[in-house]
């Protein structure tokens, strides 16, 4: 007892001779007095603490200049790929004169295999266009006198852009108004712009005009071809709007839609499969049935006890207002009770598309019955208790 | 391309400060023989007498027009009456009169302040006759204003000139700090047309204070609300109504149009006699009197 005390008041007289120092450079200061009370502890020779001022100076870091390909270097670098690209078919026993960029590709996976994950760190053959990026030649001839009328402005081309799409609209008001003034203007409801194109993205647009944009500088551009494309146009403006739109694929039509089977009986059935976390399910729905659900040959009642997991499996019954018209039939196995029950929820979901109009398809998509949920547990990590949780922080 | 010549960077100094100089495609036949040199000689000499003479005549080509007042007839383009049907006389209410402007305002009428056009017309034609003269000689010509209503004309007509525009929004070292904006060796605009001084929040354009730091000439068309005094050749004149901006931007166009026209006949004319002289005549003859009447006669377009 006497011998802890004796230790415990070296301890608090050691932190109190450190205090004084403590606020200097405070975790500095905390760590090193903790090495140095690991060392005394362990019955090392304790090292004389010493507060180094660690001197941090803001290095000038000179602004980084865009480096800049000369038009002879981008030319040598295509003549290298071209001869690159026969030796590489040489090498690979085929026709160097019809040898296409994927089977560069496939050369060269299979010359320098490589297992990093990241796509772009993997060795790479493209033809020197698409590596280097994009650059300005010199704007202005011998004399001095630049070639583009708003060289000055800064940024020549999305200028000349606005310029010209203003002028269009300026066209389109005059013959506007010229039609009118003969009389001849008619009200004509233009077409609904079809869902399946959306505008250029700012990225995008960059890329084309080669110039840095604001965000202000799109969405003026934006709002000048929504103006414009608001009007009746002719078919070179509307060559000129199609431009700057890109087409979109709609995400319900990716949906497959399982085939309707038809059993000895005659009976008409869907299958479906779904999983969550370590779940696997398979699932035959029938179209006419009485709602009774039998979980790998036992009763849903029975299989699940719990209300929660029988209200995921009614859900998509519930959602497309049949509830008591199907008889279901599967086979589950892996996971937990939540985890079968999120499982068949999604099987009996996908089944149940082939008895669906597309709407529907679409309503349960947008509801989230038809998503496979991807969360999966977390591992634990070295150095904390659980995935996320730390250790109790002890302050000493 | 990349220009060939490198030219010795000054401290300091990445613009590049060329005077405007002929550029001429330097013909391998000789030229009508300078003042100096008359002699018979060999190949040789004459060789070495041709760009002797190439540049005396750039320099008669490049000086002719200084000697007459009104190279260009400037004066014809306009009179005190069509700027009065263009309403160029309308200024402002009195209220937002600048003070610098008074010596231009002829009186007020019903508080609005009425330009006198007799000031108007003299400093026009100065103006147009300067301008007609960078142009002659080849100089970047800068249209900028910030009025929205009138951008996409005022484009227009530097478009049609072959010159430059700028009705945007203006970055700040865009003149002072060129090298870093623009590129290493830009040229800077020889001359800079103002169509309206003020910007969007009536206050002077910043282009007014920069072409004064840099040494680059200015024409500008000040209301009555402007600040005149940075303005190398102020033109005191209406710049809101659509008709007066119309009417300037095509006297502008128009000068230009000329200057260049006249450059483009003068350069023809010299080519053409230094072929006929190669063909027939020996190298001592005197200059022929085509080009000089050319370079005379700078009154009829």
């Amino acid at each position: 007892m006497a011998a802890f005390g004796v230790s415990c008041g070296a301890a608090a007289s050691y932190r109190l001779f450190l205090g004084g120092r403590v606020s200097f450079a405070r975790g500095q200061g905390l760590w090193k007095a903790a090495a140095a009370k690991l060392q005394r502890s362990l019955g090392c020779q304790i090292l004389r603490l010493r507060h180094t001022t660690v001197v941090t100076t803001r290095k000038n870091v000179t602004a980084l200049r865009r480096e800049t390909y000369t038009v002879d270097f981008i030319k040598k670098q295509i003549e290298e790929f071209n001869i690159g690209k026969r030796h590489l078919a040489n090498m690979m026993g085929e026709d160097p004169e019809t040898f296409t960029q994927e089977d560069i590709d496939r050369a060269i996976a299979y010359l320098f295999p490589s297992g990093l994950f990241e796509k772009r760190a993997r060795p790479v053959m493209k033809h020197p266009e698409e590596i280097f990026p994009k650059q300005r030649a010199i704007q202005w001839g011998e004399d001095g006198r630049p070639f583009h009328f708003l060289f000055y402005t800064g940024k020549q081309s999305y200028y000349s852009l606005m310029h010209g799409a203003y002028g269009k609209l300026l066209d389109v008001e005059n013959r506007q108004d010229q039609l009118r003034a003969k009389g001849l203007f008619s009200e004509k409801t233009k077409a609904k712009d079809p869902i399946g194109s959306r505008w250029l993205i700012k990225e995008e647009l960059e890329e084309m005009l080669v110039e840095k944009l604001s965000d202000q500088d799109y969405a003026q551009f934006i709002r000048l071809l929504e103006r414009l494309s608001a009007l009746p146009c002719d078919e070179a403006e509307e060559e000129f709007v199609g431009r700057f739109r890109r087409s979109v694929t709609i995400q319900s039509k990716k949906q497959l839609i399982e085939p309707v089977q038809y059993d000895e009986k005659g009976m008409a059935f869907s299958t479906g499969r779904g999983n969550r976390k370590t779940a696997k399910a398979e699932v035959a729905v029938y179209d006419h049935g009485s709602g009774k659900i039998e979980v790998n040959g036992v009763d849903y009642l029975l299989y699940f006890p719990v209300t929660q997991d029988r209200e995921q499996l009614m859900f998509p019954f519930h959602f497309l207002d049949r509830l008591g018209q199907h008889d279901v039939t599967c086979t589950v196995s892996g996971g937990g009770r939540a985890a079968q029950a999120g499982a068949i929820r999604l099987a009996t979901a996908r089944a149940l598309c082939s008895f669906v109009s597309e709407d529907q398809v679409e309503w349960m998509r947008q509801a989230g019955l038809l998503t496979a949920d991807p969360r999966v547990r977390e591992r634990k990590k070295p150095g904390q208790e659980g995935a996320r949780r730390k250790f109790t922080w002890k302050k000493r | 391309m990349v220009p060939g010549s490198v030219l010795p960077r000054l401290l300091g100094a990445g613009v590049r400060r060329r005077p405007l100089q002929l550029h001429l495609v330097q013909t391998a036949t000789p030229g009508p023989a300078g003042p100096s040199g008359r002699t018979l000689g060999s190949a040789a000499a004459s060789a070495a007498r041709e760009p002797e003479r190439s540049s005396d005549l750039n320099e008669r080509i490049l000086s002719e027009p200084l000697k007459h007042f009104d190279f260009f007839n400037v004066k014809e383009l306009f009179s005190v009456r069509s700027l009065f049907d263009a309403r160029v006389h309308l200024g402002h209410k009195a209220g937002c009169r600048h003070r610098f402007m008074e010596p231009y305002i002829f009186g007020s009428r019903l508080d609005q302040d009425i330009i006198d056009l007799e000031q108007t017309a003299t400093h026009l034609q100065l103006a147009l006759n300067f301008t007609a003269h960078v142009a002659y000689r080849g100089g970047i010509i800068l249209f900028v204003s910030r009025k929205r209503q009138f951008s996409h004309l005022i484009e227009n007509v530097a478009r049609d000139c072959g010159e430059y525009a700028h009705t945007r929004y203006f970055k700040g070292g865009l003149l002072t700090n060129a090298p870093l904006l623009l590129g290493p060796m830009v040229r800077l605009p020889d001359l800079i047309i103002f169509l309206h001084t003020l910007n969007n929040v009536f206050e002077p354009h910043i282009a007014v204070r920069d072409a004064a730091k840099m040494n680059i000439p200015t024409v500008g068309i000040v209301d009555t609300n402007c600040n005149p005094s940075l303005i190398t050749y102020p033109v005191p004149g209406n710049d809101d109504s659509p008709v007066a901006v119309q009417l300037f931007c095509r006297l502008f166009r128009t000068s230009i149009r000329r200057a260049k026209e006249k450059r483009k006949q003068v350069e023809a004319l010299y080519r053409l006699q230094g072929q006929e002289s190669s063909k027939g005549r020996g190298p001592a003859d005197p200059p022929s009197p085509g080009v000089q009447a050319e370079l005379d006669l700078g009154h009829s377009p």
